[in-house]
């Protein structure tokens, strides 16, 4: 369902992703796996056609992302590491707006929004502002518009970040629902190795843009002959804590916060 | 159709949404047409060019469809910052929907925008010189939300954050606000600046206003009407590509 070939995205002097090649199989759970900056929001980027790859091919249900954009579009879905909510409209409005842009037929759309804003627990708070919402209530309202199309392919980029158990919960059932009756290929990442090894059926870590394992949750365990995921991810990706660069988009956050009195 | 409808609707929402903003964007050209308007209007009568309240009334009203209509293609940067450009640049529908969308309703808020500057100039005293021409007035309202509209969002695109936005500012809007005759009239300029003036589009938009909304004589188009929808139209289309071309170049 998702192959990528000999993958490479440059900026500038630094190389994000050097080389990376894997595939995933249609109705498999793929956990990509690595610290921060290690490579993996540019890895989902490159494969949701927001960045263009330096060099390497990709595969999405037999499609280039590159050449068939709508087409490719159409087959998956996607919650963002960061928000990607309209603040000042409501979460009902949210719901809707997507499912327009994502062609969910009006009929189904109505029901399908309160059945997802109920699930998520945001049914009463439909008509707020999302610039009202907490931290988590907003991670939720991403995670049920991803949800709100049926997508082939769902791509996950830490959606649990921010969530309580509860919440992480519903939403690893809910993923799990979807993909044994729909058969939905998941590819997530995240940083709660416990949850890569509940929900994964296959597991990649890459380390500085390469990947450096691949295998399932037990092969991963057992080719560096650890006890649990946390400990092999360790031993493969080194204990030395990476910093991102805050990048201008975090300094234009900043700077929105100041100006909006902090209530975006 | 939908996406550029539900897109539209959703610049629309986010306008009536921010009542604050509403007024405190009605500050300047308030402050422009009572203090320019009373200020200068003595000066203006002896000049024998008649009420200047009159002549500057469809210059502010342009003006404020200028600046709103290229913020809200500036307003492209806060949809980067806050991630809601994101939503739209992976939804299936091509890029093109999406800009003329965000475009449609970008100058139909600046519509608004102009409509609401109107009736506040009438309040301080203007009076159009034939009702029957107001209609037309407006469709000049729309060409020049429009056109503006289509440039902010090419460089709404273009640009990564809000450095560059002082400079386009400073260096592009308010060029293109002080050489449209906005402030005076276009005829009987230097030769340099009455050059500068006709590469500005808003010298058309603002004097079709003109000649739809105010007496002649006092006042003396610069133009013909036919040059200015001319004018116009070409550079919205003009716009319409730059900015749908930026726009699909766009990757975050």
């Amino acid at each position: 369902m998702i192959k990528a070939q000999n993958l490479v995205k440059t900026f500038g002097s630094f190389t994000a992703v050097k080389d990376v090649s894997f595939e995933v199989a249609t109705g498999e759970i793929f956990a990509f796996l690595g610290p921060n900056g290690a490579g993996k929001t540019t890895t989902i980027k490159m494969l949701t056609t927001l960045l263009r790859p330096t060099s390497g091919s990709i595969e999405l249900d037999g499609l280039d992302p590159q050449r068939h954009q709508n087409e490719a579009r159409r087959r998956f879905g996607i919650v963002f590491q960061d928000p990607s909510l309209d603040g000042d409209l409501t979460a009902w409005e949210n719901m809707e707006v997507h499912g327009v842009l994502y062609h969910v037929p009006h009929k189904v759309r109505r029901p399908r929004i309160e059945e997802l804003l109920k699930l998520f627990e945001l049914w009463e708070r439909k008509d707020d502002q999302v610039k009202k919402f907490s931290g988590g209530m907003k991670r939720r309202l991403e995670i049920a518009r991803g949800f709100l199309h049926t997508p082939k392919i769902l791509f996950l980029d830490e959606p649990t970040l921010g969530l309580d158990p509860q919440s992480r919960n519903q939403l690893w059932s809910h993923v799990k629902r979807v993909n044994e009756t729909e058969k939905v290929t998941v590819f997530l990442t995240t940083h709660y190795m416990d949850e890569a090894d509940r929900v994964a059926h296959r597991i990649g870590v890459i380390d500085h843009g390469k990947l450096v394992a691949q295998g399932t949750p037990k092969q991963i365990k057992e080719q560096t002959g650890t006890e649990n995921l946390e400990d092999a991810f360790l031993a493969l990706t080194g204990s030395t804590i990476r910093d991102e660069s805050a990048d201008s988009a975090d300094q234009l956050r900043q700077m929105a916060k100041m100006w909006s009195g902090g209530r975006r | 159709m939908s996406a550029i409808y539900i897109l539209w609707l959703r610049e629309l929402k986010r306008y009536t949404r921010s009542r604050a903003q509403i007024v405190a964007s009605l500050g300047q050209p308030v402050l422009y047409l009572l203090v320019l308007g009373f200020g200068l209007g003595p000066v203006f009568r002896r000049a024998g060019s008649g009420d200047y309240l009159q002549f500057v009334g469809p210059g502010v009203i342009g003006m404020t469809i200028l600046f709103s209509s290229i913020f809200s293609g500036l307003g492209l940067l806060w949809d980067r910052q806050f991630g809601f450009l994101k939503e739209t640049l992976v939804a299936p529908v091509p890029r093109l929907q999406i800009m003329i969308g965000k475009t449609l309703g970008g100058a139909t808020v600046s519509v608004i925008q102009g409509l609401l500057v109107t009736i506040v100039c009438v309040l301080a005293g203007f009076r159009p010189a034939n009702l029957w021409l107001v209609p037309i007035a407006i469709g000049f309202m729309a060409a020049i939300a429009v056109v503006f509209a289509a440039l902010g969002m090419a460089l709404g695109s273009s640009l990564q954050d809000m450095q560059g936005f002082q400079l386009i500012m400073n260096f592009l809007v308010m060029p293109i606000y002080f050489l449209s005759g906005a402030l005076f009239p276009l005829t009987g300029l230097p030769v340099a600046l009455a050059f500068l003036t006709r590469l500005d589009p808003l010298s058309y938009g603002i004097d079709g206003l003109r000649t739809m909304l105010l007496h002649q004589p006092p006042f003396q188009p610069a133009f013909h009407v036919a040059t200015n929808i001319a004018v116009l139209l070409c550079v919205a289309v003009a716009f319409l590509i730059a900015g749908a071309w930026r726009f699909s170049k766009i990757e975050i």
